[in-house]
C-alpha cells in the first residue's frame, strides 16, 4: 500500500478520511457521542469528493438507508455509539440476511441502557454474536491504533466487497478521541472496485431480468438453503480471514488476551512484568469475528495462565475459554463503566494470579 | 378497433407471476395500475421497487423490475438509500397501512419532509391483512377487528390517523392524493395520480404519494361485492378523496 506522509489526526476522523480513500462514497448517520466528529467530518468533506452525506431521522433510518444504498453495490457506511448500534441491529439482520456489503462503525461507550460517554467494550457479545434476530455473523475488526484503524477501514470495505458481507470496526471512545499521526493509503481508484452489477438493484435497462436482493423466501427447504449457503461463505471467512498480533509469545508463561486499546494498554503490562522477573506475553485478536480460536489455543502447549483483559464484565472471555477448552485456566480482569484500567492496576491483579 | 384481449393484454412491467391476493382485493388493481404507468413513461429499464412487509410482500416479484423487501415499515429509508446511490433511476414503494403509518410513520414523514425524490404507493385497508385481521392506524371507530373484538373506540385505540392529511403539511411533498379504485372512473384517476406522483419523481419536484382506499374482503369478513360497498359507505366519509398536494402541474 502506498502511503503519505503521516499527519496528525483524530481517531473518527482517521476512519472517516479512511473509508473515502477505500472508495465510500456514501455516509448516512445520525449523531451520538462519542462518535459525532465522525458524522461530522463526513458532512464536510464528501461533497468535496462528490459523494453523498446524509443525517437521518434516527438510527432505524440509517441502517436501512444503508441497506438500500448498498444493495445497489455501492461502496457505503456508517457509525454510531452502543445506543444507536442496538438501534441498527433490526436493519443489521436483513442486511446480512439480503448479504449486502457494507461497512459499520460502532466507538462502543459504557453501557447498559444510556450508560456513559466513556470508552468500554461491553458490546463484545452484541458484535460477534449477532445482536439482531436469525443466524448470522458479521465480520468484526478492532484497531489499536490510528494507524490500524486506518488500514484496517480498507481492509474492511474489501472484506464486505468480496464477500458481500456487513463489517464492522468495533472501537471505543478512547481511540475515536485521541490523535495520533497516521500515514494515509491513496485513493482507491473507483473503477478497480468489485463489479457488483450482476446482482445490484440498477435497473434492467430492459435487458435482464429483474434483480432480486432480499432476506426472505417463505419456503423453509429454499430458506435451508440460503442460510447453509450463507453458512458455507462464513466458513470461507474463518479459514481466511482471520487476523491477529503476537507479542513475546514464544517464551511466556502467561498469556495476556485483550482486544482494541485494551490488547494495546497490556502489552506495556507485559513489559513491566517481565521486569518484575514474569514472563508474560500478549495476544490480540483483531478479527473478533472469526476469532483465532485455533492460534491462541496453540499457546496452551507453552503457556501455564490466559488471562483476559476487558473493559466489560468479561465477553471475550468466553471465546478465550472456548479456545483453550479447560486444558489451562483462564483468569480474568475488567472494569465496567467506561472506566480505562490501567496498566498498574492489570499488573497488580496479575502478580496476585502467580 | 381493437378487442377486448389487445386492450387489456398485461402490462409489460408486470411478470408472469400469478397474484397471491385473494379475490376481490384491491392489491391487484393498484398493481396493475402502477405497472401501466411505468409502461407508458418508458421507464421500466431504471425502475427499483421497494416493496413491504404485508401481504404485497411479493410486489417485486409481481413487477418486472429491480426489487428488493424492506423490513416491515422501513421501505422509504431503504428507497431513500437507493436513490442517494442512484438517482439516474426511479424508485418506488409499495406499502400497506400497518407498514406506512404503524410502525414505519416516522420513515414516510421524513422521507415526504426531505423531498425525497421516490413514489410510495400506500395502500390503506383500514386493517392489518397479512398477519390476519388486526387493527391498523386506520381502522374505523367502532370497527371490529381481532384485536378490536368490540369495535375501534377511540378512548382506548385512538382515533384513525388520515395519512394523507398528516403528509400535506409538509413541504417536501410533490404531489399528494387520496383514491380509490371501485368505479371505472375511479380507476382511471388513479392511475392519472400515479402517474402524476412517478412525474414529480422525474421531473425532479419531489416526494409523491398516492393513497389508495382498498378492500380487504377476506379479513373483513365481506364478499368482495359488499367490501366495495362498504369501502364507498364508511371509508369515504373518514377519509376524504381529492387531491392534496400538486406540484407537477
Ligand atoms: C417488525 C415486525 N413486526 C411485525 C411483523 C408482522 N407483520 C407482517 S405484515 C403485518 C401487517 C401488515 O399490514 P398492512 O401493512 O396493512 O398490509 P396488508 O397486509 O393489509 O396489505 C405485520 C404486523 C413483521 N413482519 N415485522
Ligand atoms: S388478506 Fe386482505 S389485503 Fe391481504 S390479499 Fe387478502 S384481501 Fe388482500
Amino acid at each position: 500500500m502506498e502511503k503519505t506522509e503521516k499527519i496528525l489526526v483524530k481517531g473518527t476522523e482517521a476512519i472517516a478520511e479512511a473509508a473515502i480513500r477505500a472508495g465510500c462514497r456514501l455516509y448516512f448517520g445520525y449523531p451520538i457521542t462519542p462518535q459525532s466528529e465522525l458524522t461530522e467530518y463526513m458532512a464536510r468533506r464528501l461533497p468535496e469528493v462528490n459523494g453523498t452525506f446524509l443525517q437521518a431521522e434516527s438510527e432505524v433510518a440509517v441502517v436501512n438507508m444503508i441497506y438500500g444504498a448498498a444493495s445497489t453495490g455501492k461502496r457505503v457506511m456508517t457509525s454510531t455509539s452502543s445506543p444507536g448500534f442496538s438501534l441498527m441491529q433490526e436493519g443489521i439482520s436483513y442486511i446480512a440476511g439480503a448479504e449486502l456489503p457494507c461497512v459499520f462503525v460502532n466507538v462502543v461507550r459504557g453501557g447498559p441502557g444510556l450508560g456513559d460517554i466513556q470508552p468500554a467494550q461491553s458490546d463484545y457479545f452484541q458484535a460477534t454474536k449477532g445482536g439482531g434476530h436469525g443466524d448470522y455473523k458479521l465480520v468484526v475488526l478492532s484497531p489499536e491504533s490510528l494507524q490500524e484503524a486506518v488500514e484496517l477501514t480498507s481492509h474492511a470495505f474489501d472484506v464486505a466487497d468480496k464477500y458481500r458481507i456487513p463489517v464492522l470496526i468495533l472501537t471505543d471512545g478512547l481511540l475515536g478521541q485521541m490523535m495520533e499521526p497516521v500515514s494515509f493509503p491513496d485513493f482507491r481508484n473507483l473503477d478497480d472496485l468489485n463489479d457488483h452489477s450482476s446482482w445490484a438493484l440498477i435497473g434492467t435497462n430492459n435487458e435482464r431480468a429483474p434483480h432480486r436482493v432480499s432476506s426472505f423466501d417463505l419456503d423453509p427447504v429454499n430458506l435451508e438453503k440460503m442460510n447453509l449457503n450463507r453458512h458455507q461463505k462464513y466458513k470461507k471467512i474463518t479459514e481466511s480471514e482471520k487476523l491477529y498480533e503476537e507479542y513475546k509469545l514464544n517464551d511466556a508463561e502467561i498469556v495476556i488476551v485483550a482486544y482494541g486499546t485494551m490488547g494495546r494498554i497490556v502489552k506495556s503490562v507485559a513489559d513491566k512484568a517481565r521486569e518484575k522477573g514474569v514472563k508474560a506475553g500478549v495476544f490480540r485478536p483483531i478479527s473478533l469475528w472469526p476469532f483465532p480460536y485455533e492460534e491462541l489455543e496453540k499457546w496452551s502447549k507453552t503457556a501455564k495462565l490466559f488471562f483476559a483483559v476487558e473493559m466489560s464484565s468479561g465477553q471475550m472471555i468466553e471465546d478465550v475459554k472456548l479456545s483453550i477448552n479447560g486444558k489451562r485456566p483462564v483468569e480474568f480482569y475488567g472494569r465496567m463503566g467506561g472506566i480505562v484500567p490501567t496498566p498498574g492496576e492489570i499488573l497488580a491483579k496479575l502478580m496476585e494470579l502467580i | 378497433m381493437s378487442t377486448y384481449t389487445e386492450r387489456f393484454k398485461t402490462p409489460v412491467s408486470l411478470s408472469e407471476k400469478e397474484f397471491t391476493y385473494c379475490p376481490g382485493c384491491h392489491h391487484g388493481i393498484a398493481h396493475r395500475l402502477i405497472a401501466e404507468v411505468i409502461d407508458e413513461l418508458n421507464i421500466q429499464g431504471k425502475t427499483i421497487m421497494v416493496a413491504p412487509v404485508g401481504c404485497s410482500v411479493f410486489a417485486y416479484d409481481f413487477f418486472d423490475v429491480d426489487g428488493t423487501v424492506a423490513a416491515h415499515g422501513r421501505a422509504p429509508a431503504v428507497a431513500t438509500g437507493i436513490k442517494r446511490a442512484r438517482p439516474q433511476n426511479i424508485v418506488f414503494t409499495y406499502q400497506g397501512d400497518g407498514d406506512l403509518a404503524a410502525i414505519g410513520t416516522a420513515e414516510i414523514i421524513h422521507a415526504a419532509n426531505r423531498g425525497e425524490k421516490i413514489t410510495t404507493i400506500f395502500i390503506n385497508n383500514a386493517i392489518y391483512g397479512m398477519t390476519g385481521g388486526q387493527m391498523a392506524p386506520t381502522t374505523l371507530l367502532g370497527m371490529k377487528t381481532t384485536t378490536t373484538p368490540y369495535g375501534r373506540d377511540e378512548t382506548k385505540d385512538g382515533y384513525p390517523i388520515r395519512v394523507s392529511e398528516v403528509l400535506k403539511e409538509l413541504r417536501g411533498v410533490a404531489f399528494l392524493a387520496r383514491t380509490k379504485v371501485t368505479t371505472p372512473q375511479d380507476v382511471l384517476k388513479t392511475k392519472k395520480y400515479i402517474k402524476k406522483a412517478f412525474q414529480a419523481q422525474i421531473n425532479n419536484i419531489g416526494f409523491g404519494l398516492v393513497e389508495i382506499l382498498s378492500t380487504c374482503p377476506t379479513n373483513w369478513g365481506l364478499t368482495p361485492i359488499e367490501s366495495m360497498k362498504w369501502l364507498e359507505e364508511n371509508m369515504v366519509k373518514e377519509y376524504p378523496l381529492g387531491v392534496f398536494i400538486d406540484k407537477v402541474g
